[in-house]
């Protein structure tokens, strides 16, 4: 037998009777379930998730469902086919001995596996002091219960809620409160909202939107502690300008934490930033080899991107998780010359103040801005970003027509500045400094983050490790 | 019913809105809002404003799960 079908009989033996185990049901878990059995895998499938509701929408929770329209149990994900898969929910994965090939959980069994893909995702980063965050009315939101309860206490009719930082979900979560008409203070220690992913020529005009619906925005402070009424219900918070203020809702919107404890000990390229795995979703060993039989796929993944000097991406974007189910169950069953990389152009949607926000590749690996199209000051523009003359990213505030425009300059590193588009030009089209925060200075988390090494993060002190002699 | 759309790819055109006005909604001048979980007396609708949508944004269940069941 030549070794080509031997290769071919190992494929359909595979397919037929390999044992896959995904870690993490939500949507990545549950978008490369279905692209398995698409794609022909009838093997055994166990999908193994810690909470207990069956894998759900996250992006309508700070949007439609804070705002009442939705309730937050209804944003349960449709289901594109029969999945046939062994579900283990409400139960946590706590180990991965990779030696006996086995996923190790907190009921104390264990569930052996051919392959397995890691799909844990993030979680939200808790209020800094544990005794305050114990409180009533302090929130942080990222799964349906937090936002069920959250929009609760908002129904309830608070006099004023603050919200902590001012990415992408603090601010959603501030125009809701605009919206329910309730007084909404925003906190945040950098320059402005959106700082992180956009920059602040960006920051900006967020910020000006903002104040125009009437939130009470303060930028450059922090908070820095909550105080507690007899009940045990926040009351006030402190700030590190010297105010203080009144406030029965908290809601803490500091970034992610990346869910990779459970896989200390395992040998794997994880860490902070997620678990490194290359453009197949194939994870790293600790010493950067790449496995053959542990894939990752969504917030908690992190891979080196052609268009971005191949410097490692963590990408918090349901575009990304989607995608990167697909590839990634495309690669467990097939072999090296079937494989595909997964390297999207990152996009992301965000809906606040009445303004649809959208964006095409990495924003925050440019250091100019130049506005293409429309004007700022109706929040209604295009701008794009570049790095060393050449397009890397761009936003659209209400001019979400045009970004396919950006987009395939973008996937082409045409030049910086693009030429002017015949529609609907900018008045002012000039570059400007896109002001990123220097990212050795603590601010909010962006959500897409460049891992790689650059010149501010020259800090690691490598020791070739030789033979034991 | 479930449904998810993908905001990424809705480029606003409002094709669907009309089809499905309960589930689908226009907010501001290019932004979609939906109801991800509309009564299922609105399934024709919604499966007509899916197959409206110049960019197949729309996502409607084709299945609906018997599964799962939570271990506790
Ligand atoms: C409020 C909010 C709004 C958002 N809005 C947008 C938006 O507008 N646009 C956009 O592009 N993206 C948005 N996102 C991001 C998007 O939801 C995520 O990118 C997406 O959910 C990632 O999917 P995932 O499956 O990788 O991870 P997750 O959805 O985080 O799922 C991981 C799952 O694994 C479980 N898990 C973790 N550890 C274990 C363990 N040890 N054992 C078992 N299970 C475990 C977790 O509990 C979770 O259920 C938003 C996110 C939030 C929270
Ligand atoms: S028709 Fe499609 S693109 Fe247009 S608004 Fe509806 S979902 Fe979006």
């Amino acid at each position: 037998m030549s070794t080509a079908s031997l290769a071919a009989d190992l494929v359909r033996m595979f397919r037929a009777e390999g044992r896959i185990v995904i870690v993490g049901a939500s949507l990545a878990g549950l978008r490369a379930a279905e692209a398995l059995r698409d794609k022909g895998f009838c093997g055994p499938l166990t999908l193994i998730g810690d909470e207990t509701h069956e894998p759900y929408d996250r992006p309508p929770l700070s949007k439609q469902v804070l705002k009442g329209w939705v309730r937050a149990d209804h944003t349960k994900l449709p289901r594109m086919r029969d999945i046939d898969a062994q579900w283990r929910l409400g139960v946590a994965a706590t180990g991965l001995d990779r030696v006996n090939k086995q996923v190790l959980l907190a009921t104390g069994d264990a569930v052996p596996y051919d392959r397995l893909l890691i799909a844990t995702g993030v979680r939200a980063r808790p209020w800094f002091n544990p005794a305050e965050a114990a409180l009533q009315g302090v929130f942080t939101v990222r799964t349906c219960d937090d936002a069920a309860r959250l929009q609760a206490a908002l129904r309830a009719g608070p006099k004023r809620v603050l919200v902590v930082g001012s990415g992408f979900v603090g601010s959603e979560m501030a125009s809701v409160c605009c919206e329910l008409g309730l007084p909404v203070t925003v906190a945040e220690r950098g320059g402005g909202p959106l700082v992180g992913p956009l920059g602040g020529v960006i920051g900006d005009i967020a910020a000006r939107m903002q104040r125009d619906a009437g939130v009470d925005l303060r930028t450059g402070v922090s908070v820095e502690a909550l105080d507690g009424d007899a009940g045990g219900h926040v009351r006030r918070a402190r700030l590190s300008d010297g105010t203080t203020l009144d406030v029965d809702v908290v809601v803490a919107s500091l970034g992610s934490i990346r869910n990779v404890e459970w896989l200390a000990g395992a040998g794997l390229a994880a860490g902070f930033w997620g678990v490194g795995c290359d453009a197949g979703c194939r994870a790293f060993d600790i010493n950067g080899v790449v496995t053959d039989n542990v894939f990752v796929a969504g917030d908690v993944a992190r891979q080196p991107h052609v268009l971005y000097e191949y410097q490692f991406i963590s990408m918090e974007h349901w575009d990304n998780a989607v995608c990167g189910a697909q590839v990634a169950a495309n690669n467990m069953i097939n072999l090296e010359t079937e494989r595909r990389p997964h390297l999207p152009l990152p996009s992301f949607w965000s809906g606040q103040f009445g303004v649809n926000i959208k964006g095409v590749g990495v924003c925050s690996f440019g250091d100019e801005i130049v506005f293409t199209q429309g004007s700022p000051e109706d929040y209604r523009f295009a701008a794009a970003y570049g790095h060393r003359g050449r397009i890397v990213g761009a936003v659209t505030f209400n001019h979400g027509k045009w970004l396919p425009y950006y987009a395939a300059m973008i996937e082409r590193s045409a030049p910086f500045p693009p030429p002017p588009p015949g529609y609907d030009r900018a008045s002012d089209p000039a570059p400007m400094p896109a002001r990123f925060p220097d990212p050795r200075v603590p601010t909010e988390m962006p959500d897409v983050v460049l891992t790689g090494h650059d010149p501010t993060s020259r800090g690691a002190e490598f020791h070739w490790a030789r033979e034991p002699a | 019913m479930r449904i998810v759309v993908d905001l990424n790819r809705c480029q606003g055109y409002a094709q669907c809105v009309p089809l499905a006005p309960d589930v689908l909604e226009m907010l501001g001048e290019e932004a979609l809002a939906y109801d991800p979980n509309p009564d299922d007396a609105q399934r024709q609708r919604v499966l007509r404003a899916a197959a409206a949508c110049p960019v197949q944004a729309i996502m409607v269940e084709t299945h609906t799960p018997d599964g799962p069941e939570p271990e506790e």
